[in-house]
């Protein structure tokens, strides 16, 4: 195994703050999203699932796609589940 | 995809397009004559159907539908065709066969009514057709470069996935189609909802700008009309439960499949584009309205992406279906090109991309997509958003 197949999970593009899960990462397991990186997750991240990189602010946009998707309603802080429980999305 | 080939074998045709197929089209102008036509595809080896439902009826989408029709017989995978109609349809059999005749192909029109009923009018036709299929199987394939495609892009049955690896790795491919001076259409106006705004940044002027941004209010505006408050439910989909939070981020999933060059210009459903480069066509999300709309608009491949898999196919045009996971590309095997799921194995984006850009070509240059081989043509379904009378 190299260690790009450790990674778990995806960042999408560079600007980013969201990763996803491309496995289950169980509470506690190590969020692994780039080479060298790695840190723990605070709750447990389902496949498919947004875990965020660094820490998020309260009304912070999150990025994925190089993109905003949303924004933070709470602090959001690393390695937690980012989801519609803590991220709202603008109405079309 | 640096190592790829920028060429594959294909037909060229006499307005300088070029097809990746070289079928006679066999083209009902009314579905009420949908008969006949298959009477003469069933005789004649060679010949393709293009069974639809429409071509009588309405007021609103008369004129998108026999666009449309003409748009499938001039898509350059049609060599020629042979146009039958009724007789006392609202579609003009005459006007379609001239569209297809206008890129110097040979057509034949028959009518139902004027040449002694539906046995009669098949067999003639038939002889049209086996004649038109003689000729046209003497063109030979010739090599042609990459800057001859105009990809169609659709995604269909879609998951959470969809958007981390199939759409994402088709979206590479585009980008390295565009980049050597070919084409991709990007549709589903209502899977573009949400990222007006980052659509229209990429247009390459304030008009087409301007364009985008319409296309995609008008598709919300819809949305709401038919669905009421149900709209952002429907338009984000069963999908949050497999991690998606919200409208931009299903519709950023979906459009990054059009991968990231400039947007040259906004048309309307089945409209052939006059530019090329990566252009928007307004259009369904239903996907097989929408692959009608690529055709008629000139795409000779359809790149196709499905989380949940469909078999789905169109009669003219080879569907390429691309699997977003290694689990439904092992489970709906017979009917998945390619698998980008095994990025979410581990695999790098530009390797996927380079083995979806390696499949795409040797189907150009006439291997059969896993629909062609299972017959997955199908009904042609064309867009309408007004009731019949």
């Amino acid at each position: 195994m190299g260690e790009k197949d450790d990674l778990n999970c995806i960042v999408i593009h560079a600007r980013d703050n969201v990763a996803v899960a491309r496995v289950d990462i169980e509470a506690g397991g190590a969020v692994r999203p780039r080479p060298g990186e790695s840190f723990p997750a605070l709750e447990r991240i389902p496949c498919g699932h947004k875990v965020a990189l660094v820490g998020i602010g309260m009304g912070e946009p999150v990025c994925k796609y190089g993109e905003i998707i949303g924004y933070a309603t709470v602090d959001i802080a690393p390695g937690a589940l980012v989801h519609t429980h803590n991220l709202k999305g603008d109405e079309p | 995809m640096k190592t790829l080939p920028r060429t594959f074998m294909g037909y060229v045709r006499p307005d300088g397009s070029v097809g990746v197929r070289n079928h006679v089209a066999i083209i009902p102008t009314v579905a009420c004559v949908n008969g006949v036509a298959r009477m003469v595809e069933r005789e004649v080896g060679g010949a393709v159907a293009i069974i639809h439902g429409h071509g009588c009826g309405r007021a609103v989408e008369i004129g998108m539908h026999q666009g449309a029709l003409a748009g499938i017989g001039a898509n350059p995978n049609v060599a020629g065709a042979v146009v039958i109609g009724l007789g006392c349809e609202t579609i003009d059999a005459d006007w379609v066969a001239s569209r297809i005749a206008e890129k110097g192909k040979p057509v034949e029109v028959y009518r139902v009514q004027e040449h002694g009923g539906s046995l009669k009018t098949a067999r003639k036709a038939a002889d049209a057709a086996r004649a038109m299929v003689g000729d046209l199987s003497l063109l030979e394939r010739v090599e042609c470069g990459i800057d001859s495609l105009v990809l169609g892009l659709e995604c269909g049955g879609s998951d959470a996935f969809s958007g981390v690896s199939a759409n994402p790795a088709v979206g590479l491919v585009v980008d390295w189609v565009v980049d050597a001076g070919g084409s991709a259409i990007l549709t589903e106006s209502t899977e573009m909802i949400g990222t007006a705004h980052i659509l229209a940044r990429r247009a390459h002027d304030g008009e087409t700008a301007r364009q985008v941004e319409k296309v995609v209010d008008d598709a919300w505006r819809r949305a709401q009309d038919i669905l009421g408050p149900l709209a952002p439910f429907v338009v984000a989909p069963g999908n949050m439960d497999g991690g998606i939070s919200s409208i931009s981020e299903k519709s950023l999933g979906c459009i990054c499949k059009a991968g990231s060059r400039s947007i040259q210009g906004v048309y309307g459903y089945g409209t052939r584009p006059e530019r090329t480069g990566l252009v928007i066509m307004d259009g369904p999300g239903y996907d097989m309205e929408s692959m009608a709309g690529l055709a008629s608009a000139g795409c000779q491949v359809i790149l196709f992406t499905t989380g949940r898999g469909t078999p789905a196919g169109f009669p003219v045009v080879p569907v390429v279906k691309v699997a977003s996971t290694s689990r439904l590309f092992a489970a709906m095997e017979d009917d998945m090109d390619v698998n980008a799921g095994t990025v979410l194995d581990g695999e790098p984006m530009e390797v996927v991309a380079g083995r979806i850009a390696a499949r795409m070509l040797e189907i150009a240059g006439g291997q059969p997509s896993k629909a062609e081989t299972n017959g997955m043509g199908g009904i042609v379904c064309l867009y309408a958003v007004t009731p019949s009378f």
